[in-house]
Formats: C-alpha cells, structure tokens, sequence
C-alpha cells in the first residue's frame, strides 16, 4: 500500500505516492525526477544528498519519504532564481570549485545553509560545516574559497 | 615553443560544462532511466575463498517480477586481452573477476545476478538464492600467499617463466631492473641504510558508485549508458564478456563522478548487458558504497624493502629494492610500473630492483592514479629522508646532487628529454615555506614523486559554425575539465572567443576512437588531436579565404584570427581590393566556397613527457592521543604549461589530498575471515576539510617538447610524494620513523608510548 504525500519542493506545491520504507532521496530522485540530489553512500556519511527540510541541512538518505508530509523541501534544483545563479553557484564556477561535479550539489546545498545561518563565517567554520561532505577530487581548498567568497 | 605568446591557454575561464553541474542537470551513471526498466542485484560471496559447491536460483526465477537471473556458468568462457597503452587487460580474468564461476576469490565477489521490475523485488529475490560454499582459507598478504604451504588461489597459476611442470604459485610474476654493480656500490658507499615498508590496500574513493543501464534490442544491437574512463574499453570488454559482437554494441558515457583509475575495468556492465537481453528488457544497476568497497577498486597493498648506499658527500651509489605487490584475487599489479618509478628522479650508478606481482584474497586491484607509485615513492623517499638526516645535509640540497636531467638515462630506459626536476627542487628550497619556523610539537617533511605520463590513442573533430562558432568533439569522458581546456585550444588555434566553442564527449558510435580518460593523457594527447583538427579547420579556411581572393591557399595569411589576403589581392566577385576576413566572416559564406568546414584529426603518441612533482608538509602531533594534523602543504610541480591554470592547481590540490588520506587514515581493515570490517566512508575515513588547510601549489614550467604548448600530464604526479612527505614529518614532530602507513592515532601512539614510557598520563 503506498502513501500519499504532500509537500513544498523549491517552492512548489508537489505530491507523490511511496512506500513506508523508502527514503526521500529515493522519491526525489527515482519518483520526482530530481536527480541534481545525488546518492554516494546512503549511510549519511558523504553528503552529495544535502537538502534543506524546513531549512534545515539533512542527508536526504535517511530521511523517510513518509517524513516529508507537510513540510517544505529544497533542493538544488530550487537555488538558482529563474536565470541568475545563486551567488554559491556563481562563485563556484569561478573558482574552479568543481572537478568531477557530484558532490557540487550537496556542497552547495550546505554551503548554503551555512551561509543562510551565518553569512560571515571564518575558514574554520567553513571548513567543520562542511565536514560532512566529502569531496575526492579538489582536496577542498577552491571549495572553501568559493564558500568564503560568497559570504562577502 | 616557449616564445609562443598565448591569447587564452593559461587564462580562467569558467567551465562550458559548469552551469549543468552547479545546477544539478549534468547527467552521471545513476541519473538516467529507461522506459520498461528493470533493476538489477548481485549476489556477492560472503567468504574471502571457498569453492562454490551449487547454486540455486529456483525460487528467485519463480518470484513475481524477475525477468532475469543470472549465474557464472551462464557468461562465455574467453580467452582474450585487450591492450592498454604499453600493457594489457586480461579479459577472462576480468570476467571471473566481475562474476565467480567455480571458486570465490574475495570477499563480496559476484555470483549471481538477478533483474526485476522493482529494485525491492530484485532484492528479495536475490537473498532467496542459496549458494552452497565450501570454505577455503584465505590468504590476505603477500607473506601469506608466498609462504611455502600457502592455499593457492589458482590452481592452474604458475610464476611466469617458470617451467610446465613446476607447481602452481601465488606468485604470479617476478621481473629485475638492474645496472651496473650493485654490491660493488654497496662496498663503495660510506653510509647504507635499509628499512622494510609497508603500505595498506587503499580505494579511489570516487563519490559516485559504479551504475548503469543495458539494452539488447531483438535484433542482438545493445546499448550501455555507464559512468565510465574509457566508454570505447567498456564496449570492447563488456561486448567480448557477455559474448556479443563489439560493431554491435554502443556505449554511452555519462557524466563521470570520479574515477582516478578505478572506471577503467567493467563490473557491472557485462552483467546488465546479459541480463537485458534474457529479459528483453532495458536493465539499470547501480552499486551501493558497501559494493564499492568490497567488490571494486582497490590498489596494492605493499611490502617494499629498500637499501641505498651513499658517499660521505651525498652522492647515491647504490640502491637495491624490493617490491611485493598485492595483486588481489587475479593476477597483475602495478609492480612493475613501481619499480621503475621508484628510483626514477636519482642518478643510480648501480641498481638492483626487483618486482613480484603476487595474488591475495582481496578484490582485483584496479589503477589507481599514477598506479604503483605512490607505495614506490614512500619507501624511496623515507629513505632519502634518512640519508639527509645522517650526512646532516638540508634534504633538497641531497636530492638536488643526485637529481636527474635532461640526457640522463632513466632506471627504465630511455633518455630523458627535457625535464623538470631540478627546476622543481630549486622552487621548493626558495619557497618560504621550507624555511618558515615550526610551532611546538610540529614537523617538516619534505619528498618528491614521478609518474612516466601516458599518450595512446585520441582522436577530434572540430565542426565550424556558420557563425563562426566551433563545436569540438572527443571520446573522453570529462572527469575534471577537460571539456574546458579542449575549448580553450580551439579557442586559441581559431582566434575565436573560449564561450563560441561547444566541447562535447561524444558516444563511442560519433566519436573517434579515443583511448581512456586516465594516465594524465586527456590534455596532453587529445588535447593535440584537438589542437591538430582545430589546425585542420584553419588550413581548410585558409583554402575557402583563397576561393574568395582567387590566390594560391598557401598566400593566404593568418593572424589572431583574421584571414590575410597576400598584397594586391582583388574580391574575385566585386573586384575590390582584398581586406582580412575574420572566421566568422568567412564561416558565413561556407555554402558558396565548397561546404561545411569540419576538421579532424586522430593521433597515436608513443611518449608523454614525465611529470616530477616536491611536496613540503607540515604535521601537528598530539603527543597524547597519536593523531596529527596537516598544518601547512605546499605543492610544487612542473606541468609543461598549464592550459586553464585553476584546473591545474585542483589537480595538484586534490592528488596531495588523496595522498595524505593514504599517508594518515586510510586502510582496508579486514577480519580474520578476510572480510573488509571497514567498507563505508564513516569508517574509511578520507579527508573532510576540516582536516586540511589551503594547500598552495607552485606551477613550474618546464615545456614539453613533445606538445605543441609544451603540456605534460597533470593529474598523477601530485598523488606520489604525499605519503613520504607525511612520514618525514611525523619522524621531524616525533623522533619516530614509521614504515609502515597509515599514520593513523593508534599506531603514533602506539610508537610514541614506546619510545617514551612514562611521558603520557605520568
């Protein structure tokens, strides 16, 4: 028996059917088509599947579809605003932040909320927020310095 | 060469494949979907060696919703290898590998395969298969599987050379690198130090799992979406493997979430290929981190045991070397290419190097950027770090005296052409970095590391548009901008700007054969394909500009994108005297001066240009719990010449990064059954960037005459020095050696407890 969710994505009204068990990253990305929020581990552990539920920076993996009911979902696919990227976005390209690209998103997704909390954080609060996604290619520097660059 | 000024290799622009991947849109492995798409599940081996007694697979086949199930026995049994570069893969090894027939050779191994409508179906079906094993006792080191009552993994493995009738080994292979008098040298040097290392099985690391998506059409025609290095190897591979017709098959590559070496080889492909055309049905599988672990992957663990004689004033005499590499469960390690890195920055006059290739009870090593060199590098320049420390001599000054250059020969042949060794010691000893004062309980490591650079087989084409715009094409999935570095050359070539060059990756049925993106080749050896066919484009320009003057194409000039009529030149339509053209102006009258202009062009380069690179590193111990920190790295590097400078320094960047994991963190912690008790990212633990800082990189110019910029590969050098550059650090901060990695908080304490008892907690 599936369930019938309702929800806000990227500002959007959106509803989808699940099953009990399956995560959120599954329904965005196998139901929805939201295929930007990106699967590395499903253990928590990577974060190239950040999103903000209700604002808040969660790994879409373990969260439970069902747990999405009512509540207000952003993903990468909502930062950019119609055709101007978010300043996270822009300064990434900028910078050169991106090697491969599949943890961008989720860097990006948690750069944000790093910077919707606190908009001047300092090297090192950049880099412990950030401790939760891993990125194999860039070894981190242009990442923190297109997080950094943003902030100003 | 290097008077060439340029108008846009060496500036930043942003990457033409940027927007897609800052937005999420950009397309890799897991992202695609197929109408009528099944998923696929493998069964693994929960031992680490057994024989498979039976397989069955009944009650899964009588499960509603599987459409397919596959075992071992069903794939065709091969015989062939397909050349890589200088080497080769061995297929039948590769398809026993990616799924078990008689025996299980590691822990997580496939043997079966099931695909059904949902992904949940496919599960539960897979774990009513019921495998009957026979356990067998692994052997998980390379002193295990040499010992002389060791289990033998292959029973029908011999060591290379060795005679019909000698019994089956786990010694796969054993090769000599030597020169000149080795034990004369030895008697010859007034210092001799030798040490024994060792170095753990480590993975990529890539973030993105292996996935795919197969079809096999009624008519046998299939194709394969996958996140591959090489989607032309995947074709040949998957197509010999699953026992189709390669001219039938095509392989789409999509956006790749990285690979350093580890998308080269097939896993699931074949798998999904057999599986679709049982069902007749499209087939998508995607690895979970737990799969990547166990079943994909790793590099050599190591034991490396190195002697280098010295002279009283630094001059190296001798070195003798011994490398055993893990191959895992099949035969062919990186040991080789190990060796002759190994000693490869140092005038040796005399060397002995000797290279065993021995198989464990571990997943097939995979490449792993710049394979073999890193574990060659740590042994070697651990003990350099020694020699420094004993003639107390400054440790760039020692590796300058011995550093090779341009004319030496090197240890695995050839002469070296221009070089950039000593170019790059002498940047590292100016740095302000190497004289910078230490904090307390900190240290300094220096070392230096070598990768030969590869070159193969490329191929571009670059189509004009009629606006003057250019679209270039190459079969190289992108990994890390070479999409971007492409444009910049047709950019430069053409005198067009970077953002009116589309660069794509083309499937292998459009585009030109192209060997795999890997071996620090893409920029250099396609990029000349890219460079060539932009050529190609100007000539035939040339040709249309010569139609329009009514004069010998070859009075046709060039000049930062104009097209120079020769002096007293006439229109031939209007008769007016001939003024340049630009591309664009002469793009638009293509239809009425022969056609569409598409250059192309396909090469084959035999050498590269080696890549030296030095790394200074900073550690921070704390003496009460083991672990250290990188506080301070500097990389430096010779490039050639460094196309999109930023893509360079990311390179340098993350290669340094991969390697301090190696150096400070990362192992496969297996049990006593040989299975992996660490196989996910909580408990492998890479870096995260709070366990970094900046890492500042020096780029050194040294231009390779075998480029027309001067290029030399990039991405493999920087992953090299790091290990040695940590251990030479920890022994600066603790007085310790260690020889063995990684350097992780309880081995350091481990070490410091004993070397000062009662200094902790006292």
């Amino acid at each position: 028996m599936k369930l019938h969710i309702h929800t806000t994505i990227n500002g959007e009204p959106a509803e989808f059917l699940c099953d009990g068990h399956e995560t959120l990253l599954s329904a965005l990305r196998n139901t929805l088509g939201l295929t930007g929020t990106k699967e590395g581990c499903s253990t928590g552990d990577c974060g190239a599947c950040s999103i903000l539920l209700d604002g808040r920076l969660v790994p879409a993996c373990l969260v439970l579809a069902p747990e999405a009911q009512g509540r207000t979902i952003t993903t990468i696919e909502g930062i950019a605003q119609h055709d101007v990227l978010h300043p996270l976005q822009k300064t990434f390209l900028e910078n050169a932040a991106l090697q491969c690209g599949i943890c961008t998103p989720g860097f990006i997704i948690a750069a944000k909320a790093l910077l919707d909390k606190k908009p001047k954080p300092t090297e090192d609060e950049t880099r412990f927020w950030l401790a939760g996604n891993l990125c194999r290619c860039t070894g981190y520097d242009k990442i923190i310095r297109a997080v950094m660059e943003a902030s100003v | 060469m290097s008077e060439r000024t340029f108008a846009v290799v060496g500036t930043r622009p942003v990457r033409h494949d940027g927007v897609d991947k800052v937005t999420g849109r950009a397309a890799y492995g897991a992202d695609a979907n197929w109408p009528g798409m099944l998923h696929g599940v493998v069964v693994r081996s929960p031992h680490a060696h057994a024989r498979i007694v039976s397989i069955d697979t009944s009650a899964a086949e009588a499960m509603p919703g599987v459409k397919a199930v596959l075992v071992g026995s069903e794939l065709p049994d091969i015989n062939a290898t397909i050349p890589l570069g200088e080497a080769a893969l061995d297929l039948r090894d590769m398809s026993y590998s990616m799924m078990a027939r008689d025996k299980a050779l590691y822990h997580g191994q496939a043997v079966a395969a099931v695909a059904a409508t949902t992904l949940d179906i496919a599960r539960e079906a897979a774990a009513t298969i019921v495998v009957s094993y026979e356990k067998l006792t692994p052997v998980m080191n390379v002193d295990e599987a040499t010992a002389p009552d060791a289990p033998i993994l292959h029973p029908t493995m011999r060591t290379k050379g060795a005679p019909p009738d000698a019994p089956p080994s786990n010694l796969a292979s054993r090769l000599e690198m030597k020169r000149g008098d080795v034990d004369a040298g030895f008697a010859d040097a007034d210092l001799v130090i030798e040490r024994e290392f060792r170095t753990p099985t480590v993975h990529q690391g890539y973030i993105e799992p292996h996935a795919c998506i197969a079809r096999c059409g009624e008519d046998g025609r299939a194709v394969i979406w996958c996140a591959t290095q090489g989607p032309f190897f995947v074709r040949d591979a998957s197509a010999a493997i699953a026992g189709l017709d390669p001219a039938h098959v095509k392989v789409i590559p999509s956006e790749i979430g990285g690979g350093f070496g580890g998308k080269i080889v097939v896993y699931l492909e074949p798998v999904a290929l057999l599986l679709a055309k049982k069902a007749q049905r499209p087939v998508k599988m995607v690895m979970n981190r737990d799969e990547v672990f166990r079943a994909t992957g790793p590099t050599s663990g190591t034991k490396i045991r190195v002697k280098i004689g010295a002279k009283r004033d630094g001059t190296f005499v001798a070195a003798k070397v011994s490398f055993w590499y893990e191959a895992g469960a099949f035969k062919g390690s990186p040991v080789g290419a190990g060796a002759m890195c190994s000693i490869a920055p140092y005038k040796f006059p005399n060397f002995f190097l000797e290279a065993h290739d021995v198989v464990v009870n571990k997943p097939k090593v995979a490449a792993y950027r710049a394979p073999g060199s890193p574990m060659a590098s740590f042994a070697v320049e651990s003990v350099v770090d020694e020699i420094a420390r004993e003639l107390k001599m400054d440790a760039i000054d020692l590796r300058l005296k011995n550093a090779n250059q341009e004319g030496d020969q090197a240890p695995y042949g050839p002469k070296f052409g221009p070089i950039g060794l000593k170019s790059v010691l002498e940047a590292a000893k100016n740095h302000p970095h190497w004289k910078a004062p230490l904090g307390p309980n900190q240290g300094r490591g220096f070392a230096i590391g070598f990768w030969f650079n590869g070159g193969m087989n490329s191929s571009a084409t670059v189509t004009l548009g009629g606006d003057g715009s250019a679209a270039v094409q190459t079969g190289n999935p992108d990994i890390g901008g070479t999409r971007a570095a492409q444009a910049m050359m047709v950019a430069e070539e053409l005198g067009i700007p970077v953002e009116r060059v589309r660069p794509s990756v083309g499937d292998t049925d459009s585009a030109g054969y192209t060997d795999l993106t890997g071996g620090s080749r893409v920029c250099f050896a396609t990029g000349m394909a890219v460079i060539r066919a932009a050529e190609d484009v100007r000539e035939q320009l040339k040709a249309r500009a010569a139609k329009i003057w009514n004069v010998e194409p070859s009075a046709v000039g060039w000049d930062s994108g104009n097209l120079i009529p020769p002096a007293g030149a006439k229109e031939t339509k209007s008769g007016h005297d001939a003024k340049p053209l630009t591309v664009a102006e002469v793009a638009a009258k293509m239809a009425h001066t022969g056609g569409p202009v598409v250059g192309r062009a396909s090469l084959y380069a035999p050498m590269a240009g080696p890549g030296f690179g030095a790394h200074i590193c900073d550690l921070e111990v704390d003496q009460e719990t083991g672990r250290s920190r990188v506080v301070r790295y500097t990389a430096i590097q010779d490039v050639g010449k460094a196309v999109h400078p930023s893509y360079v320094e990311g390179q340098i960047q993350g290669g340094a990064v991969q390697g301090i994991g190696w150096a400070l963190n990362e192992e496969y912690v297996y049990n006593r059954d040989g299975a992996m008790e660490n196989a996910g990212f909580l408990d492998y633990r890479m870096p995260v960037a709070s366990d970094l800082p900046m890492i500042d990189t020096v780029i050194v110019e040294v231009a390779n005459p075998l480029h027309p910029y001067g290029v030399r590969g990039v991405g493999e050098v920087p992953i090299c020095p790091p290990l040695a550059a940590c251990a030479n650090a920890m022994r600066s901060a603790t007085g310790i050696r260690f020889t063995q990695l990684p350097l992780s908080p309880p081995r350091v304490l481990e070490k410091i407890m004993a070397a000062a008892p009662v200094a902790v907690g006292a």
